[in-house]
């Protein structure tokens, strides 16, 4: 495993930043400070800090309605992830596209995605381009395990294997697609032996376990990478918070929330590195307040910036009518 | 028939239990129309973690179990076609399609199957199945959970398209649409569902294709049809404050669309005013003026005018969103700007 120390701080600054960024924003939607409604990652900052570990910003992603943790862990600007969710014009897409669809293409993000399963495809594209112009960059496709279930992911995942294309398909299976539960909605045991149909590689991992996905993930890039063709990775984990904010989230017993509790990821990470002595208690409390004064004054970025001007309606969009 | 208060999502959920207590064919399935699914403390009186993500369909797996109320996969190409396959063999389903944005992941379903089967067959096939699915802008849910998109179904001939504005209508449409034997897309704005209104405790139904005339007038006709009926009712009572007797013609029903309620008020009154949350393309605002203009131009004394969202996707922001959708004062001013 190639795990520096340095790597090692920054993965936990990466994940501490996810956990940071969606408890404020779960604070601020409750004060009722954000318009519309938000998904959020916490619970599974394991699985887009490990996999991005090993990717560079010329890279791609594709991502969810649940994307923050991916926009933070590819490195979109924090202050402009935050004022998009506002609404601001100083947000990654202006304030036009709010917390579903956070995008910075310059950073190799294509985009959370309001439609589930849209990002197989899309992944598929940006992979196709590395292929044609010969680059070495590589797409990783996040989907959740309710996408698993759309054609759109066979589809993507068969033209990835047919056309050998550098694509590692990351499925974040949280065990509810919304409010149903995976054991009702996918036939199969696994959603990694889909691997299997169109002949690639696929396993399961623990999707609180940074180590097991990024060993999983170096791996599976590495094979892109050389142009071995795709894989998938199937990350088994959970989210803390409802499908949106305001789900009261019936259908998760208490047990189940306490036992996800004590699954913790990031407190795992903390401690595996701590007993390894590859992080110091020192410098997780630095990180600790480094990462809640980012957050801070992102919000405070995102409150002392400027609506879009109502002429915004009518830019970026290739025919105006009437 | 005792009437009583309730909302538009209550209006539409009381037409599927009804429904469903009359023929024992109906069964709804959807996204989480229950939810919580096989869940061992879901169990015992087919308790539902959701019953829709906007609580729509609460109460209705209780009632009927699971068996016909389904929770789906995400698949909407599946389920959606499942409801033609089940539709023409025996069965009435009513589909959920969340957000009608997810169209597009399950279109050719709708149009190639659905649409096509009873003609393509000749007439020997059925296809009586709803697919019920959330519209409209202003629930700051950005670009891809905020369109109309009713325009796009209007122009598939063999599907009809209902958009109701009220809980009675919401109500009574619904139940038509389930007893209709052709497929019927029916589309419920979002903004709608804690709108209130006196509905009947009993089953009844409101037949589709038939407009409402919702205010009469003599100066000038408003065509306007779901959240928009309401803005033209507000800026009917501005208007009228300034002399202005405008007629509101809520359509209802898109396709079949009720093209006399339509040329009968221009006839009185001379003047057309379309308004429509859709975008303005080859949409329900473009085909009422090309009626218009094709069977009653000798009656126009002004151009036919069109009040629609912008030829864009919807913005999140909410200034933005809120400059998209068709306001009450681009209404007045556009019936003044007619009267001359």
């Amino acid at each position: 495993m190639s795990l520096t120390k340095e790597k090692m701080l920054e993965a936990y600054a990466t994940m501490k930043k996810i956990r940071l960024f969606e408890e404020k924003v779960a604070e601020l939607f409750a004060e009722g400070k954000l318009p519309g409604f938000v998904h959020l990652y916490a619970g599974e900052e394991a699985i887009a800090t490990g996999v991005c570990a090993h990717l560079s910003e010329r890279d791609y992603i594709t991502s969810t309605h649940r994307g923050h943790g991916h926009c933070i862990a590819k490195g979109v600007d924090i202050n402009s992830m935050m004022a998009e969710v506002y609404g601001k014009v100083t947000g990654a897409c202006k304030g036009k596209g709010g917390s579903m669809h956070i995008a910075d293409v310059d950073k190799g993000m294509l985009g959370a995605n309001g439609i589930v399963g849209a990002g197989g495809p899309l992944a598929c594209g940006s992979a196709l381009m590395a292929k044609t112009l010969g680059t070495d960059q590589v797409t990783v496709c996040f989907f959740g395990d309710g996408a698993a279930e759309q054609g759109t992911m066979h589809e993507a995942m068969n033209l990835a294997c047919c056309w050998s294309l550098p694509v590692v398909f990351v499925c974040e299976n949280n065990g509810y697609a919304e409010s149903t539960p995976w054991g009702y909605h996918c036939a199969a045991k696994n959603i990694s032996d889909r691997g299997v149909a169109y002949d690639m590689p696929g396993v399961t991992v623990d999707g609180t376990d940074f180590f097991a996905i990024y060993e999983a993930a170096e791996e599976a890039i590495g094979r892109a990478r050389r142009g071995e063709g795709a894989s998938l990775i199937e990350c088994r984990g959970f989210r803390y918070y409802g499908h949106f904010e305001g789900d009261a989230m019936l259908y998760v017993t208490e047990e189940e929330k306490k036992r996800n509790r004590a699954r913790d990821p990031i407190e795992n990470f903390k401690k595996r590195a701590q007993e390894r002595e590859l992080l110091s208690a020192k410098q997780i409390a630095e990180t600790d307040a480094k990462v809640a004064a980012i957050i801070e004054e992102a919000v405070k970025y995102a409150e002392e910036s400027a609506w879009p001007d109502s002429k915004e309606v009518f830019t970026d969009v290739y025919v105006n009518y009437p | 028939m005792a009437a009583r208060t309730i909302t538009f999502r209550e209006a539409i959920n009381e037409a599927m239990r009804l429904e469903m207590r009359r023929d024992p064919t109906v069964i709804l399935f959807g996204e989480d129309v229950a939810g919580g699914a096989t869940l061992p403390h879901m169990e015992g009186e087919n308790k539902e973690a959701w019953g829709g993500v906007l609580a729509v369909s609460t109460g209705l797996a209780p009632e009927f179990g699971r068996n016909r109320v389904l929770d789906t996969p995400i698949s909407e190409s599946a389920f959606i076609g499942a409801a033609v396959g089940a539709a023409s063999t025996g069965l009435r389903p009513i589909a959920e399609l969340m957000f009608v944005d997810f169209f597009g992941v399950c279109f050719d379903q709708i149009f190639n199957q659905g649409a096509k089967l009873r003609y393509m067959f000749g007439g020997k096939a059925q296809v009586p199945m709803v697919v019920r699915s959330m519209i409209g802008a202003g629930f700051r849910a950005a670009a891809q959970h905020s369109e109309c998109l009713y325009s796009i179904f209007t122009h598939i001939p063999g599907l009809k398209t209902v958009v109701p504005s009220t809980p009675y209508d919401a109500k009574g449409l619904l139940s038509s649409a389930i007893r209709d034997n052709d497929p019927v897309m029916f589309f419920e704005h979002k903004l709608l569902y804690d709108t209130q209104g006196e509905v009947p405790e009993d089953n009844y139904t409101v037949p589709l294709g038939v407009a409402d005339l919702k205010r009469e007038g003599s100066d000038a006709t408003i065509v306007t049809v779901g959240r928009m009926v309401h803005f033209s009712l507000q800026a009917a009572e501005k208007l009228a404050e300034n002399g202005v007797n405008v007629e509101v013609v809520d359509l209802r029903s898109l396709s079949p669309m009720d093209g006399d309620a339509i040329l009968n008020s221009v006839k009185k009154t001379h003047r057309l005013v379309v308004v429509d949350e859709d975008n303005p393309r080859c949409s329900v605002a473009t085909d009422v003026v090309a009626l218009v203009a094709d069977q009653a131009f000798d009656y126009l004394d002004a151009p036919c005018k069109m009040i629609t969202a912008p030829h864009t996707p919807v913005p999140f922001s909410p200034g933005l969103e809120d400059a998209y959708i068709p306001s009450v004062e681009t209404i007045v001013s556009t019936v003044k700007s007619l009267m001359g």
